[in-house]
């Protein structure tokens, strides 16, 4: 479904298999990579979707690291649709300004994309429990959310991994 | 719409029946969306009274009375408003972030006198302003009531606000517990009404999903407020709900009406929408 795209390699790898091809393991991982695929469908409309990707802890204020949308129209008119991505609107999003500064990015093609970010980023410095959640709403099209759940301090052997069925293909998260 | 209902009854023993039809129709407004986000926001409102929720097949509401209020509390402007034969339709311009309030709230005042031996109605339209020039000179026996309607919906760009919640202490209003722009089915929410200000128990609420022209059954849901005035509602399905809330109808029998004078009577009206979670 996917050619050619690098992060293949992880598509279909759990947990252990992420070891095998991180490149160096360290010993207090800093980085988590989060590897997205977003689906090709076949829809006489097809239109990329928005996704919000971001951190929940019980007790805490939800922490939005990506939120990928129209943020190129004039007038900022790709923002009318941001309350479509209905939860993270909810968790976070209503509270936000757009754009917003290191999280605002462009809406990404059908394929796999890696982003990676820092255990700041993540608003993850205090040891716990978090959940990762991906978030994709498409325009004439539907939403899907799945969530990872991770812990801090992460292991380099330790990732996760959901299956989406309609608008996400398969999210994963490894640290490294 | 009440004074037709009022001329078919012209039996003392039909007045019980008639109502009945009096509360099918339902007054409603439609917001295009009540949670909003973006730079530029407008929404646009249908208001009708219909049976079936929410089709424009009966009457429009008319729009004489409409108003919107910014988040910050000063009115905003009523744009494009139309109104055709069965609908009534208007745009706000949504340009601060926040809850907004659009409210169509009119009050009156029912009530008889004698003169010359025959007990006359106060005519419609009658207010508090106006009630001293409708009754004649010579009339005796005045018994008044005011009523209140209020009927309104919220929309909100951005974060939910609160600050329009400040009650009027007029008729019933609503008092947010769960906030009415924050609501997902599975989870309850819980609203307080206020009736003239304070809490009262026993008011009838009811809330019935839309969409009722292609379903058999009603699906209405029927509250009384406790002692704090507040109901906790369930939402089984997302959607848009309609909510009623009314001063209890007492018995309608000709003598104990006549003894007591007219009830004093508010209702209030709201439009909710329920997402998905």
């Amino acid at each position: 479904m996917q050619l050619a795209t690098p992060a293949r390699i992880l598509g279909g790898t759990i947990g252990l298999g992420a070891v095998l091809v991180a490149p160096a393991v360290a010993a207090n991982p800093g980085t988590m990579d989060v590897t997205i695929h977003i689906p090709r469908l076949k829809v006489a409309e097809y239109h990329k979707p928005y996704v919000a990707i971001w951190v929940e802890k019980p007790g805490s204020k939800a922490k939005t690291v990506a939120v990928w949308y129209d943020h190129d129209m004039k007038a900022n008119e790709g923002t009318k649709w941001l309350r479509d991505v209905r939860q993270w609107w909810r968790a976070a999003g209503r509270s936000m300004s757009f754009p917003a500064n290191g999280i605002t990015g462009a809406t990404r093609a059908p394929g796999a994309h890696k982003i990676s970010f820092s255990r700041v980023q993540l608003g993850a410095t205090d040891a716990g429990q978090y959940t990762l959640v991906v978030e994709a709403a498409r325009e004439v099209g539907g939403r899907e959310l799945l969530r990872i759940p991770f812990s801090w301090p992460a292991k380099a052997s330790a990732g996760g991994r959901a299956a989406g069925t309609s608008e996400l293909g398969a999210v994963s998260i490894a640290f490294r | 719409m009440k004074t037709r209902i009022w001329g078919f009854a012209a039996a003392a023993a039909l007045s019980a029946l008639a109502a009945v039809p009096a509360s099918a129709h339902r007054q409603w407004m439609m917001p295009s969306s009540t949670v909003l986000s973006g730079d530029d926001v407008w929404v646009t409102v249908d208001a009708a009274v219909s049976n079936d929720l929410f089709y424009f097949e009966h009457q429009p509401l008319r729009l004489d009375a409409m108003k919107a209020w910014a988040p910050d509390g000063n009115e905003a402007a009523i744009e494009n408003k139309a109104t055709g034969r069965y609908r009534s339709t208007f745009d706000v311009h949504l340009t601060q972030k926040g809850t907004w309030r659009i409210a169509s709230v009119v009050d009156g005042v029912m009530g008889s006198y004698d003169l010359n031996g025959k007990t006359e109605r106060l005519p419609r339209g009658t207010t508090t302003a106006n009630l001293a020039e409708r009754i004649p000179a010579g009339a005796t026996n005045v018994r008044t009531a005011e009523s209140n309607n209020r009927n309104e919906i919220f929309v909100t760009v951005g974060e939910p606000t609160t600050n329009l919640f400040v009650p009027t202490g007029k008729g019933i209003e609503l008092v947010p517990v769960t906030h009415p722009n924050d609501l997902f089915a599975g989870e309850a929410a819980t609203f307080q009404f206020l009736l003239d200000g304070k809490p009262v128990a026993g008011l009838p609420v009811t809330v019935i999903p839309g969409g009722i022209r292609y379903r058999d059954q009603l699906g209405q849901l029927d509250f009384q407020t406790d002692a704090d005035g507040k109901v906790e509602i369930n939402w089984p399905e997302p959607g848009l709900y309609w909510l009623n809330v009314t001063t209890p109808r007492a018995g309608r029998e000709e003598d104990a009406a006549a003894a007591a004078g007219p009830q004093r009577r508010a209702s209030y009206v709201t439009t909710l929408e329920v997402l998905a979670p």
